[in-house]
């Protein structure tokens, strides 16, 4: 039944892009409160469904693939809605909504909602996890940043004339809110990392290994953008293609780890 | 009663004419009292600005208080001018369409709009305002808040410089701690850096082969001066390159400019080359980090502008339209009561 809810969720965050994409086509975007609402509204509806579904595993909804997109998700709206109205980004929220809508439909449509292997609750890798998933959502923001950045530093190339040159934000914005994302995103990881030491949590796992590796390439980027070593353009780049990676390899670390599935 | 509009235009007048009939601040308390001692003129409010002056007035009888209106024109300015009029309900309609910029030089200019309300302003703080007049003008505010909402007829920047201006701020957001060069001290260079620094540029680097020409456009726009020869010498602190030398071969090459650029710790670069021949080689473009436009380019986004403006003006009249119907409605109910 709680099912129902990230149905809801996902029919709202379609709104809000299919909303955006006729608002372009027709020429008519304004940055409307429209799309924040619907944005709002889903992120209303996923949380419903994270709260019943934790008083159910009596413990944070991430115990199976299933929940770990659904979190994620979530995660990624929580920070969007969280930096995009603060950084003034129009259409990041367009951006936004098709990722999480894309995860979201996979979430639902693929069968992975697998029953979960209750385990005795233990805040610290609870701690660890959540905070991982969100680290992640702050990357998955990074990511569409970078997107942006990529589709307007095109049209600036290019020479293109259009309504999304006109509605994207500067490029030179785009670069800060990748790069504070991606810093984000790095401190987060950093201090969940932390937590699952301090939990016990097994260091030479495979998922331990990948995510340390992850880690570790953020890392590099931050510290290349900081000392002026890597162009816009490229942080841009490596930012969609790492969280894509870390995205293509969740399910297959998320299978390869020991129980507790976190 | 009527809404009574008169006055010249760039429509109909060159600017020799025009500024003949324009009034200064500074007068036009004095005019909208002369103006408002014509026989059964009750309200006035003189809009004046370099493409236009005008007149608008609510009175009992139109007739009376254009004559009267004319005659004080010719005794201002002791010639007789091509002076164009509009009763009720046109004079209405003219007023939203230079409130919203459709009676502007350059269509769906948004400067019109603060001139407007300016001169509202000053005419209802001189208390030569009434009930028609204020509810008039509030009205046009309105509507040309609507027609820039709900149409794209402010869309893009229709000159080269604005445009240059209008990219820039895509590139860089804000243009406040913005550095410019301009190589070559040319008239659409300098025209360019003026649009730029009235956006917040504080930083205008000129260079010029004569360093005299260099010194003096500097003088003119607050910037400083060096020498040709050591332009090279400024390029990794500045953000935007203006050029327009008259060489005859590129100066800025892609061989050229690479190393250069890894000496900006990967800050972008906006090259306009407004040279004809070109001073930068095309393939500059191809260089992360760089964006380069020259004159056509520049242009030819100015005219897709223009054109995306003129397809939005048939929505913009639509919008007037049902504006105008409101307000003729509003004062055909006897909205107005004329003070004795």
């Amino acid at each position: 039944m709680d099912r129902y809810w990230l149905v809801a969720a996902s029919f709202c965050f379609l709104l809000s892009f299919g909303h955006t994409l006729y608002a372009l086509g027709a020429g008519k975007f304004r940055p409307a409160r429209f799309n924040l609402a619907a944005m709002l509204a889903g992120f209303g509806f996923a949380t419903v469904f994270l709260v019943q579904r934790g008083q159910v595993v009596r413990a944070c909804p991430i115990t199976n693939l299933f929940e770990v997109l659904v979190f994620l998700s979530w995660s990624i709206v929580l920070i969007y809605l969280l930096v995009g109205p603060a950084y003034r980004l129009s259409l990041m929220g367009a951006f936004t909504a098709p990722l999480v809508l894309a995860l979201m439909l996979f979430a639902l449509i693929a069968p992975i909602d697998a029953a979960p292997k209750l385990q005795p609750p233990n805040p610290w890798v609870e701690f660890h996890a959540a905070l991982s998933i969100i680290a992640y959502g702050a990357f998955g923001l990074a990511c569409i940043a970078g997107v942006m950045f990529l589709v307007q530093e095109r049209q600036l190339k290019l020479h293109r004339v259009s309504d999304l040159l006109y509605n994207l934000p500067p490029i030179s914005d785009l670069s800060v809110a990748n790069g504070r994302l991606l810093i984000t995103g790095f401190a987060l990881l950093t201090i969940a990392f932390a937590a699952g030491i301090i939990a016990g949590l097994p260091v030479h796992s495979i998922k331990s290994i990948t995510s340390g590796v992850i880690w570790l390439v953020y890392g590099a980027i931050i510290v290349l953008r900081h000392r002026g070593l890597l162009a816009a353009h490229r942080i841009a780049m490596l930012s969609v293609a790492v969280f894509i990676v870390a995205l293509v390899t969740l399910p297959a670390i998320q299978h390869l780890s020991v129980p507790p599935n976190l | 009663m009527n809404i009574l509009c008169a006055g010249i235009n760039h429509h109909i007048a060159p600017v020799e004419l025009r500024e003949r009939f324009s009034v200064h601040n500074h007068e036009v308390g004095d005019v909208l009292d002369r103006i408002r001692t014509i026989d059964g003129l009750h309200e006035a409010v003189v809009v004046s600005t370099c493409n236009r002056v005008e007149f608008y007035a609510a009175s009992i009888c139109p007739a009376r208080a254009l004559d009267g209106v004319r005659a004080f024109l010719h005794e201002r300015t002791g010639i007789e001018a091509p002076v164009y009029h509009h009763g009720t309900p046109q004079s209405v309609r003219h007023l939203f369409r230079v409130a919203s910029g459709l009676d502007s030089m350059v269509l769906g200019e948004t400067e019109i709009l603060g001139q407007v309300k300016k001169a509202y302003a000053t005419a209802a703080g001189l208390g030569a305002t009434s009930r028609t007049l204020n509810r008039l003008f509030q009205n046009a505010f309105r509507v040309a808040k609507s027609v820039r909402t709900d149409t794209q007829i402010t869309r893009g920047a229709t000159s080269v410089g604005a445009v240059a201006v209008e990219l820039a701020g895509k590139i860089f957001g804000g243009l406040q701690n913005r550095r410019v060069m301009i190589l070559g001290a040319g008239e659409t260079s300098e025209l360019t850096a003026r649009h730029l620094v009235a956006r917040g540029v504080k930083t205008v680097i000129v260079s010029n082969r004569t360093y005299d020409r260099a010194a003096a456009l500097a003088a003119e726009i607050g910037g400083m001066a060096i020498h040709f020869d050591h332009w090279h010498r400024e390029f990794d602190d500045i953000d935007i390159l203006i050029s327009s030398t008259g060489a005859p071969h590129t100066i800025l090459s892609r061989e050229k400019l690479e190393p250069l650029m890894r000496r900006r710790s990967a800050r972008p670069l906006f090259v306009i080359d407004l040279a004809v021949p070109r001073d930068v080689d095309p393939a500059v473009n191809h260089v992360e980090g760089v964006f380069l436009y020259d004159i056509d380019s520049l242009q030819e986004i100015a005219r897709h502008s223009l054109s995306v403006r003129q397809q939005e003006v048939e929505q913009c009249e639509r919008i007037i339209d049902t504006h105008v119907t409101s307000f003729i409605t509003w004062l055909g109910r006897g909205g107005h009561t004329v003070s004795p």
